[in-house]
């Protein structure tokens, strides 16, 4: 039944929003529908974190609070959430959120255009880690752009700012309908009370939102609407909207699609639903898999984590995308669905082309079936970008290494950035398996790689030096494995 | 009535108190309004802007049937439209608001779009079919040179006989080295909001850091008179240059399209158009020979520099000027040529910011001094005091100017000590003899800034101060707030001269009606200039006051006293609301305006010579970084930083400009690169290409002191400018990045600037190939 409007919450209060249309970002809706300005449009890409908002649901019968862009979140993806911004912390004539007293007090302003966003960053920190050391911080604050203080007082008010709350830690400082209550289980219910029993249907101006709840709703939605734009954390197909202007007749949402939300580990396999976040994810994949988390910690912010899914990375398939490589060495494969049909496929097999891949119309992703470690395999992966933090990849590899004494008894690599896809090294995995390990084989190896993959030269890096960063980077890798370098420059400033 | 002495004002002194930033709690709350943050007016047009797909081309023709059949536009102006002159630029008229038949760079403005919302204005203005014929496009500075392509005519600086010195000298180092730009990526983009008003006249919300030039640009475009224009700025999102001139540009088409459409218009860029649009940092490629004696005194020196100034002069004429007035840093060049070529390339036109060419000639230097100890095999901190001016000889700059407020060795001599520089340096270098993949690097860099706008005749500030009869005040003058807390800085000045406190004093928008005039804020000025005019204009009425209470308690006026918020009067005291309300009801005249010119500064730049700068601000850093030599990967480990503030008006905000000018130039050669196409498009034109600094790159040891040594000069209260100048502290981060990856103390890395991953291992590899 195709309703228009959605509901969720605002300051305490329920907020219904009719004639919804789908791709209106919740940034647009903030300031200029609702007029609420403390909200900043700063990229309109995620990127820069002007935008940062607090979006809280439940989970597990508790509030799950977590920082996400405005900018490129569609305003049906909040319906039956609740919606926090800069205006809800400190409401007029109230005094200043702790958070909000240790920016000021730090002299953590300057210009203020991206003050709103860090403060809701800090914020969503301030709600879940009560002591965090200067790594949380970083991550905490890695989608936040600041281009006048050097961040020196941010941090310095992200370490103050428990302190500034007075031993009054339990006040949320949020603005509510006069004589509400604002105990978390009251909000829990009063979240709760706005769960659909059906999927959310708008139709809006001849163009439509689905956000079904099951599986084979989905399937069946699918079906009759194959040209229909799959959404699911929104931080690429938000940017179809907000930067190419495209006007995306169908959506389906699957966030709210309860088997691809569901994150389960067995004895053989982590089976991770395609709409599962990347910050519900990547603990699970790295706690099995320790060599690929510096990849997780540097993929893009905490905002895109909490949006963006493990299955969207996978379906856009994009060349530089970050999570393939290190799936693909590791033998990850693919759940896919179409109608009631079902087939699994390993992930090197499904990229054909730049953006061709092996989903038939009406195909959808259903979850990723990773492996669990084997305890003599070495698996590894390396970005390489010019930033630390929210950096796109100019190439980012991965590795699975099992030796046999000092023999390659398998050997699987992986690379992003240098093709049209993220695909296997065959050359250089040919040319070391079997062999000695050791750098003889590794310069081998470096002269296949070469066979392997023809980069091409773009904002991120020349052609000639991609092709020596990857080389250098199975060097670094070999390296590693030898006990000639124990850290990468991160890790080896954070040590001090 | 009672007054209530703000309790911010300890020991009944504002000036020199580290007090927040004055919007601070608003920013923090998000109630701190921006340009497109302010109430819409009924009716509101939305624009967006078409602009040129190629670098230069003839404009055949142009069909805009489909931008006009867009769902919510509503009309469309192109260069026939504009009623007054098609130019907004500053000092040359090369500036065409919207392309007329011709097009010079990607992003060009050809047209605009008007729409009832942002959305359809922006979905809209990529619908304009334009035929273009391609001509040559030249996309780099040495093709321009090649081809003779400038924007103004090369300058040429000599001071003794540099050919002579360069023979005679017993070493030699020459050099080409590319130095990248840099966008100024301001958090708020560029908008203005044009308002019309009643009998002709127009209101424009500019974000601006020159709301007098946005008045005097939009009234040529759209043919009126300065006095039918308004423009008024209470803060803009960050700016650092970006928004000196080229905020005009989006000012005038908004305005042009209120005029056409005869309601309200805002135009507010989009990151990417604004990124594509507007103009950056100039990027250069440097040549230099430089002589030297086996002490590593620079003998003579000889630099070319080409700078990437884009389609037209813009601002390029100062901004190169000032290369050569920084490419002497902190050292004595007793012989030296400085050849500055100023190249007209087709890409977007290049700009002010934050250093305004200084940065570029500090960098040219200070690669020289670094080649020099490392072709003797010695620290480059020998080296570096080898060549620091003199106190009372070797004195006296390439053009002219003698350096007599020279303090740099003294922070150098404090910052060796307390940033234990030379045991670091040995630590490290056993360091490295151990290690494989990571290497470790260090450098100690200086900064000499001339503060004052190198064109005298803008060294000119305006203040308005109102006293109401409650005894409060609003304070306005001519400079703009862009996050560096020039507001802040002003009501400290205002509330010591009258001694209230500051939350007494409401500080107003830069508005054009308020302050006739105003140079830009700009050129690390705002404070010493406005801080003057706004103290004039206190005084003055605070003369009007003694006057009044000496003739009405018939006291001598030495014997009135202004403190704490009271006023004495021989034995009589009452507060300062009291006098005010007495002095106005005896018809004393509460309102004045104050004006200040910079003193002692001419400057001939025919010759290139006299005083250009009123003071020189100092400064050095210190900084440690990590290098991956297999990826290029780097990371500042720890710096040190000891900054010039002169007696400071307020350290917190003193100690922000430092922190986030360091970053911000680290920034610069680092992390940030501008990168363009065949085609001569921009491909860095958003975060999630260009990327600038995030809190995890900043040193996790940061240790950042003023150095509180006063100004000889009559400064505000012998504070110091701040603006600038510490950007330039980056420079020991570059070189502390190639300190990691030469071989030895006597190995030169080709290293440019950016110093990416790239840049690095290109450096290195060259090394290994050589």
């Amino acid at each position: 039944m195709a309703t228009s409007s959605i509901r969720f919450v605002l300051d305490g209060e329920v907020i219904e929003v009719d004639n919804v249309d789908p791709t209106r970002t919740v940034l647009q809706f903030l300031r200029e529908d609702l007029r609420r300005k403390g909200t900043k449009e700063g990229c309109a890409e995620g990127d820069c974190g002007a935008c940062t908002v607090v979006v809280a649901e439940v989970n597990r019968d508790d509030l799950s609070l977590k920082a996400v862009n405005s900018c490129i979140q569609f305003l049906p993806t909040i319906d039956g959430k609740e919606l926090i911004t800069v205006e809800s912390l400190s409401p007029p004539g109230s005094k200043l959120h702790p958070v909000q007293r240790a920016m000021v007090q730090q002299h953590g302003s300057q210009c203020g255009f991206c003050t709103p966003g860090f403060v809701m960053s800090l914020f969503a920190l301030y709600k879940s880690n009560a002591s965090p050391s200067r790594q949380d911080i970083d991550d905490a604050l890695a989608g936040n752009l600041c281009r006048c203080t050097g961040y020196r007082p941010i941090i310095a008010a992200a370490e103050s700012m428990y302190s500034e709350a007075n031993g009054d830690s339990h006040a949320d400082w949020l603005r509510q309908p006069a004589g509400a209550q604002q105990k978390p289980s009251d909000r829990v219910a009063r979240l709760t009370s706005l769960a659909r029993s059906d999927g959310l249907e708008i139709e809006h101006a001849g163009r439509r939102f689905y956000a079904p709840l099951d599986i084979d709703s989905l399937a069946r939605l699918y079906a009759r609407n194959s040209d229909a734009t799959i959404l699911a954390g929104g931080t690429d197909v938000g940017l179809w909207v907000t930067k190419q202007h495209r006007d995306l007749e169908t959506v389906i949402y699957t966030g709210r699609v309860a088997e691809l939300n569901a994150l389960s580990v067995s004895s053989t396999h982590i089976e991770a639903g395609a709409a599962v976040t990347f910050t519900d994810v990547m603990p699970v994949i790295v706690g099995e898999y320790p060599g690929l988390d510096e990849l997780f910690r540097r993929f893009a912010s905490p905002p895109i984590r909490n949006a963006a899914t493990l299955g969207g990375n996978i379906a856009n398939g994009s060349p530089i995308g970050d999570s393939m490589a290190a799936l693909m060495v590791v033998g990850a494969s693919l759940v896919l669905r179409s109608g009631s049909a079902t087939r699994e496929l390993p992930l090197d097999a499904f990229y054909h082309d730049y953006q061709v891949n092996d989903l038939a119309p009406g195909e959808f992703l259903v979850s990723v079936r990773i492996p669990v470690s084997d305890p003599n395999a070495i698996v590894r992966s390396q970005k390489w970008s010019k930033r630390f933090d929210q950096d796109i990849s100019a190439v980012c590899t991965a590795y699975c290494l099992e030796l046999d004494g000092n023999t390659v008894k398998h050997f699987r690599m992986a690379c992003g950035g240098l093709a049209p896809v993220v695909k296997r090294a065959a050359k250089c995995e040919q040319a070391l398996t079997g062999k000695p390990w050791n750098e003889k084989s590794i310069e081998q190896a470096c002269i296949a790689l070469a066979a392997d993959f023809s980069p091409i030269s773009d904002m991120r890096a020349s052609a000639d030096i991609r092709l020596r960063a990857v080389q250098n980077l199975l060097r670094r890798f070999f390296h590693e494995t030898e006990g000639n370098v124990d850290t990468t420059v991160y890790s080896y400033g954070r040590q001090r | 009535m009672d007054v209530n002495v703000s309790s911010k004002l300890k020991h009944n002194r504002a000036v020199g108190e580290a007090l927040p930033h004055d919007s601070a709690h608003l920013h923090v709350t998000g109630r701190a309004t921006y340009t497109d943050d302010l109430p819409e007016p009924r009716g509101l047009l939305h624009l967006a802007v078409g602009m040129s797909q190629k670098p230069h081309a003839n404009i055949r023709a142009m069909d805009l049937t489909e931008v006009l059949a867009t769902p919510g536009v509503v009309d469309i102006c192109v260069a026939a439209d504009i009623a007054g002159d098609n130019n907004y630029g500053p000092i040359v008229a090369d500036d065409p608001v919207f392309a007329d038949e011709l097009v010079q760079y990607v992003g060009q403005p050809v047209f605009a779009v008007a729409a009832t919302s942002a959305d359809s204005a922006r979905k809209a203005a990529r619908k304009g079919a334009i035929d273009y014929e391609e001509l040559e496009a030249i996309l780099d500075p040495l093709t321009a040179v090649a081809k003779g392509s400038f924007v103004l005519p090369s300058e040429t600086l000599v001071r003794g006989d540099p050919d002579k010195a360069l023979e005679n000298s017993p070493y030699r180092v020459q050099r080409q080295v590319s130095l990248g730009g840099q966008d100024q990526f301001y958090l708020e983009g560029h908008i203005a909001m044009a308002i019309p008003q009643e009998d002709g006249g127009l209101l424009i919300y500019s974000s601006t850091q020159h709301p007098d030039e946005v008045q005097s640009m939009a009234a040529h475009a759209t043919g009126r008179a300065a006095k039918d224009i308004v423009v008024i700025c209470r803060r803009m999102g960050g700016a650092f240059g970006g928004k000196e001139s080229q905020a005009a540009l989006i000012a005038i088409i908004a305005s042009i399209m209120a005029d056409k459409t005869s309601r309200p218009c805002k135009l507010r860029l989009d990151r990417d158009d604004d990124m594509i649009m507007t103009g950056k940092r100039h990027d250069f490629v440097i040549d230099y020979d430089a002589g030297f004696d086996d002490t590593g005194r620079i003998l003579g020196i000889d630099f070319e520099f080409a700078a990437r100034c884009g389609m037209s002069a813009d601002l390029s004429g100062p901004v190169n000027d000032r290369a050569m007035f920084h490419c002497d840093n902190a050292y004595y060049l007793s012989n030296v040529r400085i050849v500055s070529h100023r190249c007209k390339t087709n890409t977007v036109s290049n700009t002010a910011f934050r250093g305004f060419g200084g940065p570029q000639g500090m960098f040219a230097i200070e690669y020289v001094i670094e080649d020099i100890a490392r072709t003797l095999g010695k620290d480059p901190l020998e080296i570096r005091r080898r060549n620091f001016y003199g106190k009372d000889a070797r004195n006296v700059t390439p053009y002219r100017q003698t350096v007599d407020d020279n303090i740099i060795d003294e922070i150098f001599d404090k910052l060796v000590v307390d940033s234990d520089y030379e045991n670091r340096r040995t630590e490290i270098r056993k360091f490295n003899a151990a290690s494989k993949v990571l290497r470790r690097g260090i450098s100690m860099t200086p900064v000499k800034f001339g503060i004052s706008f190198t064109n005298t005749f803008l060294n000119q500030a305006g203040a308005l101060i109102n006293v109401y009869k409650d005894g409060t005040v609003q304070l306005n003058h001519g400079g703009t707030e862009m996050g560096q807390g020039l507001y802040v800085k002003v009501a400290q000045v205002v509330a010591d001269e009258f001694q209230i406190g500051i939350d007494r004093i409401r500080i107003m928008a830069a508005d054009t009606s308020r302050v006739p005039n105003a140079s830009a804020t700009a050129a690390s000025s705002g404070s010493d200039m406005n801080g003057k005019a706004a103290q004039k204009a206190a005084a003055t009425i605070r003369a009007r006051l003694t006057e009044f209470a000496a003739r009405h308690f018939s006291v001598s006026e030495a014997e009135v006293n202004f403190h704490g918020g009271r006023v004495s009067a021989a034995d009589h005291s009452l507060s300062f609301v009291e006098l005010v309300q007495m002095a106005w009801a005896d018809r004393v005249s509460l309102s004045a305006t104050g004006y200040y010119k910079t003193p002692k500064i001419n400057y001939d730049r025919s010759t290139f010579s006299g005083r250009p700068f009123f003071y020189f601000a100092y400064g050095a850093a210190v900084t440690e970084v990590v290098v991956d030599r297999l990826t290029g990967e780097n990371r500042i480990l720890r710096a040190d930083i000891l900054h010039d503030c002169g007696d400071s008006l307020n350290p917190a905000v003193d100690l922000g400009q430092i922190e986030g000018g360091y970053v911000q130039g680290v920034g610069w050669l680092t992390t940030e690169e501008l990168w363009w196409n065949e085609a001569g498009e921009l491909g860095t034109h958003s975060p999630s290409t260009y990327k600038i600094p995030t809190c995890s790159d900043l040193a996790p040891d940061f240790r950042v002191e003023l150095m509180q040594s006063g100004n000889p000069e009559n400064t505000i209260y012998r504070s110091k400018a701040v603006g600038e100048p510490p950007l330039m502290l980056c420079l020991s981060a570059f070189h502390a990045i190639r300190d990691a990856i030469a071989e030895n103390d006597r190995s030169l890395p080709d290293l440019h600037a950016p110093a990416t991953p790239e840049a690095i291992l290109r450096a290195i590899s060259g090394a290994a190939d050589e």
